[in-house]
């Protein structure tokens, strides 16, 4: 598993962890602003992790001498 | 002469004649030539040279038998004593030592099919060896951005697997290993595919797949080579591998075994999804917790705000200058009551004080005498000629002692 992984993992158990605790609704007014704003930061890091990965089908060319160059996948070819 | 004639006339052969002969009858025999033998396996040794040599053997009789190198490395199974086959090939003369073996081309398990014995003799063996186990089988990333598909470019398991992939608008990198999935050359492409993976160091995710078909087709996923690749893979492999029934070596190799291409798609998508859900459901907890608390707050400041003493805020004093009065009143009357007690208590005091005083007994007529500033209480302390000092209610009179006399 890769670092930036374990980040989203940590960051969502954190978010889970805050919204736990703010609505358990012992927190103090500041306290509560502090940790919604804290969640919300999460929220972004998170989503932003999520939709980080390129949308893309490719596939790499295997040739005599092994893999080469990576190209398009052409779904025209399962036709086959 | 005659004898020699004789002699010339007899028809000797050489040994290696009659060998060849034999071998030449034996190998136009229409039956010896090519035929299967049931047997069972006995004696059974594998040497060096790669050749096999064993005893085929049933109740009554035996034959010796040998399978080549070149004919046995294409064996599937592993043959064994005990084992129950039928054998292909043809009977000959071995001529060095004048026997006749059978020469084996080709072995299947009596019974069950020979790839299924293989099947079970590889699983039991990789199952020994701790292949299958749980505790080596690696967690499947919970957000892969990079998914390596290892199958064919062109068959129903990439189909179903991208259909899958679009269907769910995942933001997914997905790199096809193409790779020959049936017939002697798909497990090394396997092999090299997953390597390959591997080697890249930007994949998160293996998915080994081919589509349904029969124990022959789906074969290659049931190699040891394969299987082997996908345990050393420092990437997490699912593999989809045929129909739900189907198990292969694969499977059970793999850190997650889903039942067909497009569920292995499913399950390496799936927990991204289940993810973006989880985060969606904790911000609008985030968010209806923080309302709840903002509302409750401005509530409870409403609540306070409305009270009553806000509003007539004098009605705070009134009620403690109410209370001061009866306080300084309560005050005075303890004051009071303190004083009158302490009034009479002077009072009692002073008349047992008047009462004690010598000067109201001098004043019944009583004197006191005293000598040299002390009190005369005895007749002892007196001498005849003293000078003594008497004490009356209006003056003091001054004497000589006469004469004592005790009382």
């Amino acid at each position: 598993m890769s670092e930036k992984e374990m980040k989203f993992e940590e960051a969502l158990e954190k978010l889970e962890k805050l919204v736990k605790q703010l609505e358990e609704g012992g927190l103090s007014l500041d306290k509560s602003l502090e940790t919604y704003t804290e969640g919300v930061k999460l929220i972004k890091f998170c989503n932003k992790e999520l939709n980080k990965a390129e949308k893309k089908i490719e596939m790499v060319l295997n040739e005599d001498e092994g893999y080469t160059d990576v190209v398009p996948y052409e779904q025209g070819e399962e036709l086959n | 002469m005659i004898q020699w004639g004789f002699i010339m006339e007899k028809k000797i052969y050489l040994i290696t004649d009659i060998s060849k002969y034999l071998k030449d009858l034996l190998a136009n025999d229409p039956i010896l030539n090519s035929l299967w033998i049931t047997g069972e396996v006995s004696n059974f040794h594998h040497h060096n040279s790669g050749h096999m040599y064993f005893t085929l053997k049933d109740e009554n009789s035996s034959i010796s038998s040998i399978m080549f190198r070149s004919h046995n490395s294409k064996l599937t199974f592993d043959v064994e004593d005990g084992m129950k086959v039928n054998v292909h090939g043809y009977v000959s003369i071995y001529e060095p030592r004048g026997t006749y073996q059978l020469y084996v081309d080709d072995i299947e398990p009596a019974g069950k099919g020979a790839l299924y014995l293989a099947y079970e003799q590889l699983k039991a063996k990789l199952e020994k060896e701790g292949l299958f186990t749980e505790e080596y089988k690696k967690n499947i990333p919970i957000l892969p951005k990079k998914i390596g598909i290892v199958t064919s470019p062109t068959g129903a398991a990439i189909r179903d697997i991208l259909s899958v992939v679009r269907r769910r608008f995942s933001n997914l990198y997905v790199l096809i290993v193409p790779s020959l999935v049936q017939g002697d050359a798909a497990s090394s492409q396997i092999v090299n595919g997953i390597e390959y993976l591997n080697k890249r160091g930007d994949i998160d995710l293996i998915i080994v797949s081919r589509g349904g078909g029969s124990i022959e087709d789906l074969w290659a996923f049931n190699e040891e080579n394969v299987a082997r690749a996908i345990f050393k893979s420092s990437i997490p492999v699912i593999s989809g591998v045929g129909h739900e029934t189907d198990f292969t070596i694969a499977d059970f190799t793999a850190d997650l075994r889903a039942p067909t291409p497009s569920a292995a798609a499913e399950l390496a998508i799936s927990s991204r999804l289940e993810l973006e859900k989880d985060l969606n459901n904790n911000h609008s907890r985030l968010i209806n917790a923080i309302k709840n608390k903002l509302d409750n707050i401005s509530n409870r400041v409403k609540i306070v705000t409305g009270k009553r003493i806000f509003f007539h805020p004098e009605e705070l004093f009134a009620e403690k200058t109410q209370n001061l009065d009866d306080l300084s009143r309560q005050i005075e009357w303890n004051m009071e009551k303190k004083l009158n007690l302490f009034h009479e208590d002077f009072r009692l005091l002073n008349s047992k004080l008047e009462s004690l005083s010598p000067l109201k007994t001098l004043s019944r007529g009583y004197s006191i005498t005293s000598k040299k500033e002390t009190i005369v209480d005895s007749i002892n302390n007196i001498d005849i000629g003293d000078q003594i000092r008497t004490q009356i209610k209006d003056g003091q009179i001054l004497s000589k002692v006469l004469e004592t006399e005790g009382g």
